[in-house]
Order: structure tokens, then sequence, then C-alpha cells
């Protein structure tokens, strides 16, 4: 889906997000923790929300949400996310887009 | 002591025992340590065929270097004109072998009695476990719970989980017991590596019970019920916090590379990282559902206005107990990524007999904080 991949290239770190779901707020906070500030995308804000959560699942994640894409491409949901963090890998991925400061 | 040997000697009958002697054996009156002591033994030795072998049981290798040449010489005297037969080698040999048989007799009772207490300490906490089931109403028949509805379906689910609880309790005393072997007795990184990977794999395998028992009631897994108090005292989403973890298991491992040290480092604050995301959005989630529960207008018995919200937070719960669980798979995995397998076999080991000890713990506080004030 065009809108997805389009609001998935507009940063280095996208989030697409519900803002019911606390989960998505925890991965959230897991990236802050990182020192990078994602773009977060609550689809359920958006008129569009069912389709972009489809997309989403037949892009593979299997949540639909949160879905994390880095640098455009998707990574997958809070299971991959932790697995990537505790085995080191993720912070190399995130290195680019660590907040200059 | 004394008494009952000059007994033996003066009643002058080699044929003759008493069976009611026997008892005595038990306690520490034959212990080497003196010639009177050596006659009596003497005495037993030479009849007690029978006894003998219930003393000595299956094991009839004794080690007669053992005990016996610290005793001394037994110069001839008066005191053993009644075995002055046999030949002094064989005394010599019939000494031993009697107090080989006492000493293991001694063991063997202590190994009982011990047995008995733990057993008692077991039969306690059971009981404790029962009271409790029976208040929550767990133990209900099959044919009952299929007629209940979604209620006997948690109900199952739960009584299920903590049959399989308890069995996976006793085959992780398995592996924890198979471990400790292992590690004193030196065995190949081949077997020791087998054994880690069992090891984990036990530990997946309570995971995975623990994902279908959150979907059958997701509170009682969040309550900890199915641990000893001890461990329940530790609990964090449903189990135990992956970094304590690595702080129980970080002075069992050493000496560590510095490659090492850094990863384990590394580990350690990427799952604190972790830990601590999971906690915020536990809380946002008991702060949106605190929020839900009480919207509306309270004070007017009316029903909850966003009742299917507040559900939607409850399945949100369950993603939150998985995760965590998952958080700990992998923090166990990881670990035995960075060590080698002789420290991944300590660390195990290590992690089993912590969690031990809590259970033991417990065990000990129930039934100290039974005895009156």
């Amino acid at each position: 889906m065009e809108k997805v991949m389009g609001l998935a290239s507009e940063k280095g770190v996208v989030i697409f997000s519900k803002s019911s779901c606390c989960m998505c707020y925890a991965v959230k906070i897991l990236f802050q923790g990182i020192g990078v500030d994602p773009l977060v995308y609550e689809i359920d804000q958006d008129p569009e929300g069912r389709e972009m959560e489809r997309a989403l699942m037949r892009m593979g994640c299997t949540a639909p949400v949160p879905a994390v894409f880095i640098g455009g491409k998707l990574i997958g949901s809070t299971n991959e996310i932790m697995s990537l963090h505790l085995s080191g890998t993720l912070i190399q991925m995130l290195k680019p887009y660590q907040a200059l400061s | 002591m004394n008494s009952s040997s000059t007994q033996f000697v003066a009643s002058g009958r080699m044929g003759m025992y008493e069976p009611i002697h026997q008892i005595g054996m038990w306690g520490e009156n034959f212990k080497s340590n003196g010639i009177s002591n050596a006659s009596a033994s003497i005495f037993i030795a030479g009849n007690l065929n029978s006894s003998q072998s219930i003393l000595m049981a299956a094991d009839t290798k004794l080690d007669n270097q053992s005990e016996d040449t610290s005793q001394g010489t037994l110069g001839p005297s008066s005191k053993y004109d009644l075995e002055a037969s046999k030949p002094m080698d064989k005394v010599q040999r019939r000494l031993a072998q009697n107090r080989e048989a006492a000493r293991k007799s001694r063991l063997r009772k202590k190994a009982y009695v011990k047995q008995l207490e733990s057993s008692c300490l077991k039969l306690i906490q059971l009981e404790q476990e029962l009271e409790r089931a029976r208040h929550q109403g767990l133990y209900i028949g099959g044919a009952e719970t299929s007629q209940m509805g979604f209620a006997g379906q948690i109900i199952s689910g739960i009584a299920t989980f903590e049959m399989e609880y308890g069995r996976w309790l006793e085959e992780q005393n398995k592996h924890i017991r198979n471990l400790r072997n292992a590690i004193n007795t030196h065995l190949s990184d081949i077997e020791l590596g087998v054994l880690v990977e069992n090891g984990i794999n036990h530990y997946s395998e309570l995971f995975r019970m623990k994902a279908i028992a959150a979907k059958a009631d997701v509170f009682y897994l969040m309550s900890g019920m199915w641990k000893s108090s001890a461990e329940r005292f530790f609990l964090w989403i449903g189990g135990f916090r992956p970094s304590e973890l690595l702080q129980v298991l970080k002075p069992q491992i050493e000496p560590l590379t510095d490659q090492q040290l850094l990863d384990v480092c590394n580990l350690k604050q990427s799952c604190q990282q972790a830990e601590d995301a999971l906690s915020q959005g536990m809380e946002k989630l008991q702060q949106t559902l605190a929020e839900t529960v009480a919207a509306g207008r309270l004070c007017e018995a009316s029903h909850m206005p966003q009742m299917d919200t507040a559900m939607e937070k409850l399945e949100g719960l369950v993603r939150f107990v998985q995760q965590a669980d998952h958080l700990r798979q992998i923090t166990l995995q990881q670990m035995s990524l960075i060590l080698t397998i002789r420290q991944a076999a300590r660390g195990l080991l290590a992690l089993g007999e912590y969690f031990e000890r809590l259970r033991a713990l417990s065990s000990l506080w129930v039934t100290s904080s039974r005895e009156p004030a």
C-alpha cells in the first residue's frame, strides 16, 4: 500500500501504532530510551486505518501494530524488535538515526 | 556403652545373641575407640551372620583399610581368649567389617530421617496449595467444567496448568541434578552441551505452557499463584525479572573474558531497557483501564459504559505477559550464546538452584509461621 510505504520512508524510524495500544506505547518508550526519536503514526486516527492495518499484515507484520520500519524497511513487531535489541543488532541498525544531541 | 560390651563378654556363649542388641548398633556405641569395644565387635561379628547381611545390605565389598588401621594393634589379652582359635587378621577383618556396617547403618538412618523431614515439608506445602485451590474452586472434575461453559474452560485451563507445572518442577529437579553431576564429574563439552540445550528447552516448555494458560486466565498468571511465596515476592509481569537473572548469574560464571564482560554488560543494559519499556506500557494499561472503569457516573449503580474498551485492555494484558515471557526466553538464549558451554552449564545450575532455594525458603517460612507465638 502506497500510503504505508510513503509514510514509512518519511523518517529513519517509523512506528505504526494505535492510540489505544499500550504495547505500541511500550515500543515507543524503548526507542526513546535508546536515543531515537521515531515518527509514530496512529492508524486508528486515520480514515484509511483499516486498510493500512490489512496492508501491514500482508507485508508480514503479525501484530499488526506496532509495526516498526527502519530506513523504509519493515523490521517487524514487538517480538522482532525485542529479539534484535537483546542481541545488540537493533542498536547497530539505529546508529545512523540516533539523535545528534 | 561399656556396660553393654561387658555384658557380651560375660555371657561367654558364642552361639548366642539377642536381637535387641542390634538396636544399639544404630547409635554411636561401636566406634572404634577402645579395646573393650573391639571385643564386643568380635562377639557380634562372629555370630550374627544373618544380621550382618542385613546391616551390610548390597555392599559386600568393604574397605578394610579405612578405619581399622587407626585402631592400633590389638595385643593378646584375656579378652581375646574366646577368639584365640581364630587368626589375628581374620579378627581384624571382622572388626573392620563390623565398623563399616555400623557406619553404613548410621548413614542410612540419617538419610532416612532427612527424607522424612523433607516429605513432611512437602506435605505441608501441598496441604496449603490444596486449601488455596479449594477456595478458588479449582479442583472441579472434567464433566462439571464442560457444562460450565467459558468459566469451565478457565477453570480446567488453570487446573491443567497447575498439574503440568507440578510435573515441570519434577523434571526441573532432574535437570538440576544432571547438571550438578555433569559439572562435578567433568563431562566432555559435547555432553555438557546437550545438557545445556535440554535445560534451556525446558524453560521454553514452561513459557509455552504459560502462553496457553494466559489465554485461559491472564489474571491467574499475573498473580503468580502457581509459584512459591518467596518466588512470588520477585514477580514481574507473571515471572522472574530477566535483569535480576543476569544479576544472580554473573558471580557464578566468572571468570569472563573481556569480550564476554562487554557482551554481558550490553545484554544487561538492553534487558533493562526492554523491561523498563514493558513496565511503562503496563502502567499505561493500568491507568487507562482504571479510567475506563471509572468513566461515566459512579454512585448511581449504573453499569460501566465502556465495557468493550475495558475488555480490549484486558486482551492487551495477555500480550504483555507473553512479551515478558519472550523477553525471559531471549535473555536465556543470549546468555547461552555469550558463554562457553561450561560456563553456561554452571549458569543454568546456578539459576536452577537459586529458584530451588527460594522454594525451600517458602516452605521453611510456612512451617515456622505455624508455630504458636
